[in-house]
């Protein structure tokens, strides 16, 4: 079965928009009958991947594909990238400004619950260029011609 | 127990959403990162948080609240008021710190 691929832009330091990508992966999902499990993982990783391309990104670009195998979320953008992934992954450490955590953001959480969520998760980021996640689902999905 | 009943004996505010207060409250989660809510809030409940800004809505959206209680008289602007009313996400304000709030909510749920 052929499913189209999607792509939504994130923008940069917009918290008025900051959350309609994921929302839009969410009602695809949802459209697709994807089971409850499986819209609430993609839900929190999409949102974690989508905030911190709103703070750190300097704008990026959701896009969802999916086929018989899984969910396949991927979200780049053209920020700063991050020096040390295995720091950064790791619960707690963030380099949120001031003004960011008191919006309660930057807590560290996000990189580990995009873990905690995705049935695989890959990181890669290059200093100066930007960072691409690639963010599987595969446990509980299944198409209804399955 | 439906949001109204809440908004009645918790003596809320009503900010927006005052048409959507026939949904059921299943629980509440009190917390102000919004990555430790997104985490672990679960459809159905209210969210208890001194956080006003516009981007409460989205997490309001994404994890099916049924609605958000600023505590302490916190007031979000015209914009996240705009966004609530678009995306069908009562928000309620009490007076009361977190605390108090969470306290009270948590006696009438188990009521």
């Amino acid at each position: 079965m052929h499913y189209p691929r999607h792509e939504f832009p994130i923008k940069e330091m917009d918290f008025v928009r900051a959350g309609e990508a994921s929302l839009q992966v969410k009602k695809i999902l949802r459209e697709m009958k994807a089971e409850n499990d499986l819209v609430r993982r993609a839900t929190i990783a999409c949102y974690e991947a989508e905030i911190n391309a709103v703070v750190y990104g300097r704008d990026g670009v959701m896009s969802l594909e999916v086929d018989d195998e899984g969910i396949y979320i991927y979200v780049e953008d053209k920020g700063d990238g991050i020096p040390d992934i295995e720091q950064a992954m790791m619960e707690g450490f963030s380099t949120a400004t001031e003004e960011i955590r008191e919006m309660g953001f930057g807590a560290g959480m996000g990189l580990p619950n995009i873990m905690k969520n995705a049935d695989e998760f890959t990181i890669s980021s290059a200093v100066g260029e930007g960072t691409r996640l690639k963010i599987i689902f595969r446990s509980g999905w299944t198409t209804e011609e399955a | 127990m439906t949001l109204a009943d809440v908004v009645q004996r918790l003596e809320l505010k009503v900010l927006s959403g005052s048409e959507l207060l026939e949904r059921e409250v299943t629980g509440g989660y009190t917390g102000d990162l919004l990555s430790d809510v997104m985490a672990n809030a679960d459809t159905g409940q209210v969210w208890i948080t001194l956080q006003a800004h516009i981007n409460i809505v989205a997490v309001g959206v994404l994890r099916e609240l049924t609605g958000i209680i600023l505590i302490k008289d916190r007031t979000p602007d015209e914009a996240t008021l705009t966004k609530a009313k678009q995306e069908n996400v009562p928000i309620l304000q009490s007076d009361r710190p977190a605390f108090e709030i969470s306290g009270l909510l948590f006696n009438l749920l188990n009521e």
